[in-house]
């Protein structure tokens, strides 16, 4: 400890331990970060998770299947879609039924309706962290529209629980497609107003072009998943390498960039929503006739065994792992969240930066706290 | 010379990449159509919710107060939260016959999490969700709410 304090003396500069968090506006959510700083150079980040753990998966051992789904809404609420259709592939391809297309075209749209929602959401407190309070107004502007579909169609604007095991909970509302078709027409308009705020700004460019970089290897060797990975070039997109729902009839690209810094993580994000809109122009007018559910057994049971399936939420590779005994209930349930692996590359890419910049590298891993704490 | 040329044309570029952001917002001075903020509490009256929202569940009762719900307990079983209680009592038709009808169904708002597993599984589609948004009340025991209406009886015809 003296020899400790000794150094520190000698050193010129005192290390000084900063608390951000647990109620900080940037941290977007309760995540402590204990920051050491010499200066304003930031030595070391010390993430304390915790704040808002409720047992998720604890509390599905004592849930049916259908029961669960609604929990996996509160885990990643801005991928709520996804972590629902994720429970229902696994217990789907568990009891091997066949689910008709009209379920799966439903379900991917309403997939990258989510994806474009959350990084409309990104990119609105993106720009708020790095000082631009108008990307707030601009991003909630638009994302109320999508909102305006889950509540006409689901009933929720974010907790919607619209996919059940075996189908979804009821049919698309009339005038679905129609107010689908409206939203992507606009938003194509007010998307280049997104690139002229703040793609384009030079404050917004020098505070994030070079900042954080995010190797290759280091991304594959920490198991970082979704547009953080994509943005170091590590090529890991689900609906790509493992399709499920209706992603092996669309064509789209990956969207990839070899820099890993904090400018290419968000820009990875601006042009997956351009992606999710061309995904859904190519499914919103053939969406096939058909039931919107299965016909299930009043309980379900799955057999005897272990499944797993992975899907790609809007921040990474979300694993649902469920072992059963055979019981209504499941054994265990683990889920291998995206957010929880990609906080750990936090402490790695802000050492060096200055406190400013580390408000920039955490808002563009685009963490959502409740998905790491579960 | 050339540095110099450089810094002055980082300097004009950064200006304008500034003025482009900033013709972005001033054109909604001139668009007041393009503003969508609605003044929330003073348009109360003509605020339409969509028709499958989820405010909070409820047991539609017909004009002659009666409603649907037989008291089978399968939104109960089916409730994540315990947020439902069905309690029933036993009563005499007037063909003298025993049968089974709800007493209370009594619904816990504050423990529900809009899963609507309760209005999907009944089997006689008793329950339904309200447009009703507005939760906040002053104590707590205001969010404990009897879904069936005092004096109701089962619809004729529901089994």
């Amino acid at each position: 400890m003296e020899e400790h304090l000794k150094n520190s003396v000698t050193d010129g500069q005192e290390e000084y331990v900063l608390n951000i968090g647990p109620q900080h506006p940037s941290t977007h959510g309760v995540l402590r970060l204990v920051a050491s700083l010499r200066g304003e150079i930031v030595t070391n980040i010390e993430p304390h998770i915790g704040y808002i753990h409720r047992g998720i998966e604890k509390m599905c051992e004592s849930l049916t299947y259908p029961q669960i789904i609604h929990l996996t809404d509160r885990m990643d609420y801005l991928s709520a879609h996804i972590n629902n259709e994720a429970v229902c592939l696994n217990v789907e391809k568990a009891l091997e039924i066949d689910i008709p297309d009209r379920i799966k075209v439903i379900r991917t749209i309403m997939a990258e309706l989510t994806r474009i929602q959350s990084h409309q959401l990104f990119w609105a407190t993106f720009g708020m962290d790095l000082g631009g309070l108008t990307c707030f107004f601009y991003g909630l502007r638009d994302r109320e529209k999508v909102l305006d579909i889950f509540e006409e169609t689901c009933g929720g604007r974010m907790i919607v629980s619209y996919n059940c095991p075996g189908g979804l909970m009821h049919d698309i509302h009339p005038g679905f497609q129609k107010r689908v078709k409206e939203f992507i027409e606009y938003f194509r308009k007010t998307l280049p107003e997104y690139d002229q705020l703040l793609t384009g700004n030079v404050i917004f460019r020098e505070r994030t072009m070079g900042i954080g970089k995010l190797t290759l290897g280091e991304a594959i060797a920490h198991g970082i998943t979704g547009p953080t990975a994509r943005a170091s070039g590590f090529s890991c997109d689900v609906r790509k390498k493992e399709p499920y729902s209706a992603y092996d009839r669309i064509k789209f690209n990956e969207v990839l960039f070899t820099e890993g810094d904090t400018y290419h993580r968000y820009l990875v994000r601006m042009d997956e929503m351009r992606q999710s809109m061309d995904i859904i122009e190519q499914l919103i007018d053939n969406i096939p006739e058909g039931p919107y559910a299965v016909k299930m057994k009043p309980i379900i049971r799955l057999p005897e065994g272990e499944y797993y399936q992975r899907v790609e939420t809007a921040r990474g590779e979300l694993g649902v792992y469920i072992i059963s005994d055979g019981n209504k209930n499941p054994y265990r349930v683990k889920f291998r969240s995206p957010n929880f692996v990609n906080l750990s590359v936090l402490n790695m890419l802000s050492k060096g930066f200055k406190i400013a910049d580390l408000i920039a590298i955490s808002g563009s891993l685009d963490l959502i706290i409740p998905d790491i704490d579960r | 010379m050339r540095s110099i040329v450089k810094y002055i044309s980082e300097v004009l570029s950064g200006v304008w990449s500034l003025l482009k952001g900033m013709k972005v917002t001033g054109s909604y001075f001139f668009r007041p159509s393009a503003i969508v903020t609605q003044k929330y509490p003073e348009n109360r009256k003509d605020l339409v919710m969509f028709e499958r929202f989820k405010g909070e569940v409820i047991m539609p009762h017909n004009e002659n107060n009666e409603h649907r719900c037989t008291g089978c307990g399968i939104c109960e079983i089916n409730c994540p939260n315990g947020t439902i209680e069905v309690i029933t009592k036993t009563i005499i038709t007037p063909e003298g016959k025993k049968k089974r009808a709800i007493d209370k169904h009594i619904y816990r708002l504050s423990m529900c999490s809009f899963c609507a597993l309760c209005v999907k599984t009944c089997p006689s589609n008793a329950l339904a969700f309200s447009q009703e948004f507005e939760h906040a009340v002053f104590d707590r025991s205001k969010l404990i709410k009897i879904s069936n209406k005092p004096g109701s009886q089962l619809m004729k015809g529901v089994e």
